[in-house]
């Protein structure tokens, strides 16, 4: 057979259940490929072989009486190093958790393990997930498998790589302003952001909690549906999250287009790459071709999303970030009393990022400043829900680019700003709450990968993934794969 | 010159719950440091706090209590500051919307009562505690216990309307019997189950605009409350008559030394960042819950103390320190009901007796506050109420019974099974009587003489005589009666 890294999960287990190969034979494939290759993606932060090898021997036996737990049994993944696992470090690409080791698994973590996946290990991030480049990690930079002086995008860059460059046949990262969807689309691949409290978040390192959502990596959009329905549903650990039952996404994937009306994303040009317009624009007429009727849509109040975002997720930052003070776990750095050490543990253990963004949220909830920045932020939020609710009631999915450009080279976006930028198209999604997902629509001239952005109604991740489907199948993008031996 | 005291009062309770404000872990009070925790209460990254319902139903319980506005929809909100033993450094409490909002408690003034006014009561979570070796300044080293990180806490903030420190002390012992009374926290103030912080201005008689206040923290008694008010009455008058102005501060109070001093000022005050918990969605509390909570609520020492008065003729006096706690209320009408028998009415003279045999013997042996001893009294209900009866009837001497009493104590037997032990049953045969007077008459000569001559005191000291030939357990009434009746023939 071919090579079983270049499969997608649910061939592998077509082929695990016709004894066409073993769990305990591709994660060996997948271990060797990360020891071959992961030295140029620098995707892992650490490999747990002895796990995958015991889960793959665990998958081989259940295939073998005939009882797999499911379509995603022996699948190899890869978690994005913010998600907690039992046992194994979780450094959230920070100095200040490098050696942590959590007590506790995710939910995500626990419920894709009674689903029978294999851990490969846990992968680079922008640290504390705040980036868009993966850059940020404190410990290594990861590159695109499509061209390794590129960045994979961010923050989950780790996953994404991980699945592109077939160092994992899936992954999970977490998307906070379009940190799964613009690593996606850099990479090539389907990332997918679900609704707000659709998938828990207990176990989830906190950047931005009202607006972290833990999503699927996936080569193609069968897996994304597939990883989808293992992980979402109600948690009474996360009070968050919303009791809405799961459909099988992957049983209504096949409904076509037919009476579906697509939204077109009305948004500025001006500093756009021309080859994501010009992709962007075949992909939507390849859906009207499907039989989709369209329309223009705008999010008027969307301008400002950066601007909100930009207050909600460096206040929400600040607070989650701020237990980090040497006094229980991680990093601690000596100092002559107990304020010096907390001082000397935060500046040794956190990045020039993860500081600005503490001293923007400590600023913007500080007495006498609050209305005026985040409730200001909240209001805009308000509004820009708002702006979807309306367009939804017209149509049944938003269609835009994910990314203005494509990924950029190593050290290209020195100034903070600039790299903000990148997260223009995805984060209205997050502070509206709604589902969104990138699936690749084209590649730049330069030969790099273009993602196609779908955003649905709250809970509503069926039709997008119905819609990300047919414009796959209709297209030949998912053909095409990076080339890293 | 004069000053109005104006003192308003902010009290935090434990709750009395079995588990943690957002986990699952006990709340057990003196376990091992650190073992009664879990990722969540350590604020481990990664986890989640989910509310605690029975923790809600207690601050409505309490709220309602208070006479508050029940908020339908409160939420939970950040508060910072950096302290090593809070493990978040934040702490999840109730800022804009809290739990509830304006209420009242009725409070004991010279000459009645008056209603002091409740701003808001909200929930929030406790902190940990720091062991230090030595002392803060010289420990090399501090560590830390989380056990309490997470205990439910309820804050509940007066309006500024307490005029004195007497009035203080008052509410917060009104305080503490609404808390008990509804089975919500321990009032234990010793184990830091209730924490109280004052806040106190002066200002002229008939002035509207409040003066600069000053916080006060550590007042770990209704004394050193009071003391400690007291003091600062005092220390600020003194302040404003030499024509200082007051330092708007927070100020320990140093229980040992008697005097509150400097702890930070206004310029060094926290910028707490308060802003809604993401992690929580708002609080809808139903109709329908509240008015659960409500149709539940126990009747208070209060309105306990009003229908004791009216039901049982006691008067207010006792009624008061029958209700100074549910269990010894409880006490009180166990034993009175078990002396009217198949559901009759107790008469108001044995419901008397029993007030008094409470006030005047229990209580020596047992703290009235003291929920649990209550429970575990030596002497429960149903045998104070044993001993009662056997005075009544006649059994033994209400002498005799305060022997009985102390027997019970000790053994922890009724009072029958002792008194028919020991043999100390009332001799009320008169005939048998009668032959000891007649012994005590002749053996006494000179008391008959003086009897004659118009000295009545003989006559009770034949009576002392004859109780102490039988050891006291002659029928009192009897002996004075047949003595009457012998000294009038001779």
């Amino acid at each position: 057979m071919t090579d079983p890294t270049r499969l997608t999960a649910h061939e592998l287990t077509d082929a695990f259940r016709s004894g066409a190969a073993t769990p305990s034979a591709v994660t060996e494939a997948y271990l060797g490929r990360i020891a071959k290759l992961d030295g140029k993606v620098r995707a892992y932060l650490t490999v747990t072989d002895g796990r995958a090898r015991a889960a793959a021997a665990a998958s081989d036996a259940r295939y073998r009486a005939g009882k797999p737990l499911g379509p995603l049994d022996g699948v190899p993944i890869s978690y994005k190093d913010v998600l907690s696992t039992r046992g194994v470090k979780t450094t959230c690409g920070s100095r200040i958790l490098e050696s942590w080791v959590p007590p506790f698994d995710a939910t995500v973590v626990t419920r894709l393990a009674a689903a029978g996946v294999v851990p490969l290990g846990k992968s680079n991030m922008d640290e504390f997930a705040m980036g868009s480049s993966t850059e940020h990690s404190a410990f290594q930079l990861t590159a695109n498998p499509w061209d390794l002086a590129r960045v994979p995008g961010g923050s989950s860059g780790g996953p994404a790589a991980a699945v592109a460059g077939d160092l994992a046949a899936i992954s999970l990262g977490t998307d906070t302003g379009g940190s799964i969807r613009q690593p996606g689309a850099f990479c090539g691949i389907v990332g997918m952001k679900p609704t707000y409290g659709r998938v828990s978040r207990y176990g989830l390192v906190a950047f931005a909690s009202s607006l972290d959502q833990i999503g699927p990596f996936a080569k193609d959009v069968r897996d994304a549906a597939l990883v989808l329905r293992a992980i979402a549903g109600v948690d009474p650990a996360d009070a968050t999250s919303v009791d809405v039952p799961v459909p099988d996404y992957a049983a209504s994937l096949g409904e076509g287009m037919r009476g579906l009306r697509v939204g077109v994303l009305e948004y500025d040009t001006a500093g756009m790459d021309p080859d994501v317009q010009r992709a962007v624009t075949a992909a939507i007429d390849v859906l009207k071709g499907l039989g989709a009727t369209t329309q223009a849509v705008t999010l008027p109040t969307a301008d400002h999303g950066l601007a909100a975002y930009y207050i909600i997720a460096p206040a929400e930052a600040s607070s989650n970030l701020a237990r980090y003070d040497g006094v229980k776990y991680g990093l601690r750095a000596l100092g002559k009393d107990l304020i010096d050490m907390e001082s000397r543990t935060r500046a040794a253990g956190f990045g020039a990022e993860v500081k600005r963004r503490i001293m923007l949220g400590t600023y913007a909830l500080s007495s006498g400043y609050y209305d005026a920045y985040y409730g200001k932020a909240q209001k805009v939020r308000t509004l820009i829900r708002r702006d979807f609710d309306a367009a939804f009631e017209h149509v049944d999915v938003i269609v835009g680019p994910t990314t203005p450009g494509v990924a950029f080279k190593h050290g290209e976006k020195e100034d903070p700003l600039a790299m903000y930028l990148n997260d223009v198209f995805t984060v209205p999604a997050n502070l509206s709450g709604n589902p969104g997902i990138s699936v690749p629509c084209g590649f730049s001239t330069s030969g790099l990968p273009i993602g196609l952005h779908l955003v649905g109604r709250a809970f509503d991740e069926a039709t997008i993934l119905r819609v990300a489907y047919a414009y796959e199948q209709a297209t030949t993008w998912r053909t095409r794969r990076p080339e890293l031996a | 010159m004069t000053w109005e005291v104006v003192i308003g009062l902010e009290v935090h309770a434990e709750l009395t719950t079995r588990t943690k404000m957002f986990c699952g872990c006990p709340t057990t009070f003196g376990a091992s440091p650190n073992t009664q925790t879990c990722p969540i209460c350590l604020g481990m990254p990664g986890t989640l706090p989910v509310i605690n319902r029975r923790a809600i139903e207690f601050g409505v319980r309490t709220a309602l209590a208070f006479n508050c506005r029940i908020n339908t929809a409160c939420r939970f909100a950040r508060k910072h500051y950096y302290y090593p033993d809070m493990p978040k450094n934040f702490q999840i409490s109730q800022y804009e919307e809290p739990l509830a909002e304006d209420g009242w408690l009725e409070i004991d003034v010279q000459g009645g009562t008056k209603r002091i006014g409740i701003q808001r009561l909200h929930m929030e979570e406790d902190v940990g505690k720091l062991i230090h070796d030595g002392t803060l300044e010289t420990a090399p080293s501090s560590r830390v216990d989380f056990n309490r990180a997470g205990v439910p806490l309820m804050e509940t903030v007066s309006k500024p309307e307490l005029r004195s420190p007497e009035e203080a002390a008052a509410y917060l012992r009104a305080f503490r019997s609404v808390l008990m009374y509804l089975g919500v926290c321990d009032g234990n103030m010793e184990e830091g189950s209730m924490r109280c912080d004052a806040n106190i201005s002066l200002r002229r008689p008939g002035a509207t605009e409040l003066g600069t206040k000053v916080e006060i923290k550590n007042l770990n008694s209704f004394r050193n409350a009071q003391r400690a008010l007291e003091f600062e009455v005092k220390r600020q008058a003194q302040a404003l008559e030499a024509g200082e102005k007051i330092v708007q501060e927070t100020r320990l109070f140093d229980a040992d030394k008697g005097y509150t001093r400097s702890m930070r000022s206004k310029e060094y005050a926290h910028d707490y960042r308060y802003f809604p918990e993401p992690d929580l969605v708002p609080l809808k509390l139903e109709g329908a819950f509240v008015d659960g909570i409500r149709a539940a609520l126990p009747e208070l020492a209060r309105a306990q103390q009003q229908r004791f008065v009216a039901q049982y003729g006691l008067p207010a006096y006792d009624a008061g320190i029958l209700t100074q706690s549910r269990a010894l209320a409880g006490y009180y009408e166990a034993a009175v009901s078990a002396l009217a028998p198949g559901g009759s009415t107790a008469s108001p003279a044995s419901a008397k007796a029993v007030a008094n045999w409470i006030m005047s013997e229990l209580l020596r042996v047992v703290p009235g506050d003291d929920e649990r001893a209550i429970a575990e009294s030596p002497v429960p209900p149903a045998h104070l109420a044993g001993l009662i009866a056997l005075i009544d009837d006649g059994t033994i001497s209400g002498k005799i019974a305060k022997d009985v009493f102390e027997k019970m104590v000790r053994s922890r037997e009724d009072a029958r099974t002792i008194v028919q032990r020991e043999g100390l049953t009332q001799v009320a045969d008169t005939g048998a009587i009668a032959a000891i007077v007649d012994q005590v008459i002749a053996a006494n000569p000179k008391a008959i003489a003086d009897f004659k001559a118009g000295k009545t005191a003989a006559a009770k000291s034949l009576v002392g005589q004859v109780m102490k030939a039988t050891q006291g357990k002659a029928n009192p009434a009897i002996v004075n009666t047949l003595i009457e009746e012998k000294l009038a023939k001779v």
